[in-house]
């Protein structure tokens, strides 16, 4: 941002454009509370089942010693590998020079603020002992998993944070004039979060320096958020975990489900916010080049990690994979790989598919196969441990989830949508400044 | 006795009833010692008569005053302090804790399990679980019914925790909660753990337990101090498993399971001194020996998880491979 950009005439405009077409979206309407409402009730009735879980123990779940880590385990690497998308879109692409992701780059920070958040509290709804949370800070060893887990998953999400609104503060100051019939409790928000902001030409300055320090670290952290996750599993001797590839795999894993989710909140927020004109049907052809792209990478370990351990067959992998492969889990399997991964990869490479709606559509059936991949991936070792499975009930065998555990899953899904729905709602969902300043110079070239 | 009392009885009348010739002996009896301490000690009583009633009377006046009594102190110091402050000794928590975590000095406790003795009486897990309070599924200790192929026969084995050197468990717990002690055996503290299951992800042996519901003695168990030697009381939403039985090492028996098999099945000693002592015949022989002449080896070597626990090959066994029929488990709350 130059000084002579900033002051001219054309800048003020499209600020003026751009704002008003950002700002219509924002503050509370009547869809708004009808969405909350419904979000707040269902998001109630899921934690009256997390009482229910708080009072008797994690017997309410269908977790028993043979399969102790089961759906909850499974949405929480779920929900970091989604919150990895920041890092992919912003930083990536962003230090790239991709400069068409600038309308997307917000969407994507909030994706990874609320599945990082909420990534936190799923793996408290699987401790047996959630009163003793604070042990992990107060006798935390650091050869463990967990603590590397927890030290880089608070960071990135603040990190994430930090990404989100530091590039907002300009916004926030454009915006606070602007709001006219809104609450007078976010005309404060905006008030006090733009730090008297007055765009001036250094202060831009600081501002990308600071962001772009902001890209640069983000990155290892994300990279580690996931690879620590895989770890959690990698760690153990275990056939289906003890693989030295995992940490790559669930990288590259992570940059399917989160790509994926970004295309649905493009899609949501360029239909319901009217931001057609910004979020272009060229944005959707790019993101769906992006989504083939790690999709064939993924591809790519998942061929490792299935066809190596398949050609030694050692026995407790033989039982493993034949589980998988022809077993219980076929259908699942099979049906993740094909729906999840070979099919969409397939027909997006049709221009004709990569249009908004269709990939949207993709984008949904590919996310919820990306949650049942997490599933295959948590579950299915623990049942063929070394050792044979003898003198138990016959619930403790074979892990089956119950409705409590499912509603306690659901409730952390709603409670994603809520933090979503309050930072895209109450805030600016993309950088008006930004977004003035590029038609700004793109203009004053064609002119 | 005031002086005219003695006075009195100086001068009692020869003739009395038999009650007040009760009274008067009585009196007697009592101010002999008071008589004693006004005159010394009589020329004609013997030296050590004389002794006698002195201590005699010196316990007497200690009783009045300040009864103390000589304890030694947990760090070697002889005190004294009043007998009635005297209380029978019962450890807290925090002894429990404190000693529970640091195990015992000098030794490093060793089990063998002889596999061709084997034949699934179940004694030792239905020790076990009275001992730790579990419910008939849970266990810190099960027998499994092994075969390792086609043509390789059956052969039952009891299967506890195998208290690694390397054990994987205390390397993942992010808490301390799962430590290993000096005397080699690995243990929970079921005040520290958080429930998140990551060492029973990690142990290979699928040695550990969780409390998915309350355990089934809560209720009995409510007004027992935890001790983290015995696990009990269990505690809901923790890891629980076998402790080699460190309570009964501590006061110098073997483990529950040892004790109670009827077939001979488990040694347990101490590898410093080289020495298992079976529990059904309570005969001790050379560790070495044993493990060499029966080919003794550990379960999963290959893992690299060193455990504490030596099998003793299935063979030549003198009894016909019986499986008896399926016990059918229930879970209960």
């Amino acid at each position: 941002m130059t000084g002579q950009l900033l002051s001219s005439e054309l800048y003020k405009k499209k600020v003026d454009l751009v704002s008003s077409d950002i700002l219509k979206n924002v503050g509370i309407s009547k869809g708004f509370i009808i969405w909350m409402a419904f979000l707040a009730i269902a998001f109630g009735a899921c934690i009256f089942a997390y009482t229910i879980q708080l009072r008797k123990g994690l017997g309410v779940t269908g977790l028993r010693d043979i399969t102790s880590w089961g759906m909850y385990i499974a949405n929480f690497v779920f929900f970091v590998a989604t919150s990895l998308v920041g890092m992919l879109i912003s930083c990536v692409l962003g230090l790239a020079g991709a400069s068409w992701i600038k309308p997307i780059g917000r969407i994507a920070e909030i994706i990874a603020v609320a599945f990082a958040a909420v990534a936190g509290l799923v793996i408290i709804s699987d401790m047996g002992r959630p009163d003793r949370l604070t042990y992990l800070f107060i006798f935390g060893r650091v050869q463990s998993p967990i603590l590397w887990d927890v030290s880089v998953v608070t960071t990135y999400f603040v990190l994430s944070l930090l990404l989100w609104f530091l590039p907002m503060i300009p916004d926030l100051a454009i915006s606070k004039s602007r709001l006219a019939d809104q609450p007078g409790f976010l005309k404060k928000a905006y008030e006090l979060l733009s730090f008297k902001w007055v765009h001036h030409e250094a202060q831009y300055k600081i501002l990308s320096q600071a962001v772009r320090i902001l890209l640069i670290l983000v990155i290892p952290t994300a990279f580690a958020i996931h690879t620590v996750t895989s770890w959690l599993f990698a760690v153990t001797p275990r056939a289906g975990w003890d693989s030295t590839i995992f940490g790559p795999y669930f990288v590259s894993g992570a940059f399917v489900s989160g790509t994926a989710a970004v295309i649905i909140a493009m899609y949501f927020f360029r239909e319901t916010y009217n931001l057609r004109k910004y979020l272009t049907s060229d944005h959707f052809e790019k993101m769906g080049r992006v989504l083939i792209l790690v999709s064939v990478l993924y591809m790519y370990f998942n061929l490792n990690e299935f066809l190596v351990p398949g050609y030694k067959l050692k026995a407790l992998d033989a039982i493993h994979l034949r589980e998988l492969f022809s077993g219980k889990y076929a259908v699942l399997f099979w049906g993740v790989q094909l729906f999840g991964l070979v099919i969409p990869v397939l027909l997006m490479l049709f221009r004709s598919i990569r249009k908004p709606f269709p990939m949207m559509m993709i984008s949904i059936v590919m996310l919820a196969a990306a949650w049942f991949k997490r599933f295959m991936i948590v579950v299915p070792p623990q049942a063929h441990p070394f050792l044979p499975v003898q003198n138990f009930p016959a619930e403790w065998i074979v892990y089956k989830p119950t409705l409590i555990e499912t509603l306690v899953t659901v409730a952390s899904m709603l409670l994603v949508l809520i933090i979503i729905t309050v930072l895209s709602k109450f805030f600016p969902v993309m950088p008006i400044w930004e977004l003035a300043a590029d038609e700004t110079v793109k203009e004053n070239k064609e002119m | 006795m005031p002086d005219s009392e003695v006075f009195k009885i100086k001068f009692m009348p020869l003739k009395k009833k038999k009650s007040e010739k009760t009274k008067i002996d009585v009196i007697l009896e009592s101010s002999r010692r008071d008589f004693l301490k006004k005159v010394g000690i009589v020329g004609a009583a013997s030296v050590a008569a004389g002794a006698a009633v002195y201590s005699g009377y010196r316990f007497e006046k200690a009783k009045n005053n300040e009864d103390t009594i000589k304890v030694l102190t947990e760090d070697n110091k002889l005190v004294e302090i009043p007998r009635d402050q005297v209380k029978d000794y019962k450890p807290g928590l925090k002894v429990y804790q404190t000693r529970g975590r640091e195990g015992i000095k000098g030794k490093k406790w060793v089990m063998v399990i002889d596999l061709s003795r084997c034949r699934n009486a179940r004694k030792c897990v239905n020790a076990c679980q009275d001992a730790h309070h579990l419910r008939p599924y849970e266990y810190h200790i099960n027998t499994l019914v092994m075969q390792e192929s086609a043509n390789t026969p059956e052969y039952f084995m009891p299967k506890p925790c195998q208290h690694c050197d390397n054990p994987p468990c205390v390397s993942v717990c992010p808490v301390d909660a799962t430590f290993k002690r000096q005397d080699g055996i690995v243990l929970i503290d079921n005040e520290r753990c958080i429930g998140c299951r990551f060492c029973m992800a990690a142990c290979p042996y699928s040695a550990r337990m969780f409390h998915w519901q309350e355990p089934s003695a809560t209720e009995a168990d409510k007004d027992k101090e935890y001790n983290v030697e015995l696990n009990v009381p269990q505690k809901k939403g923790t890891i629980s498993k076998c402790l080699f039985s460190a309570d009964r090492l501590r006061e110098g028996l073997l483990p529950y399971c040892v004790s109670a098999c009827p077939n001979g099945v488990f040694y347990f000693g101490d590898e410093n001194e080289n020495a298992v002592t079976n529990g059904t015949t309570k005969e001790t022989v050379d560790l070495k020996e044993l493990l060499k002449k029966n080919g003794g080896y550990r379960l999963m070597a290959e893992l690299g998880t060193k455990p504490r626990v030596y099998y003793l090959p299935p063979k030549n066994r003198l009894f016909e491979f019986k499986k008896g029929p399926e016990t059918e488990y229930k879970e209960t709350t």
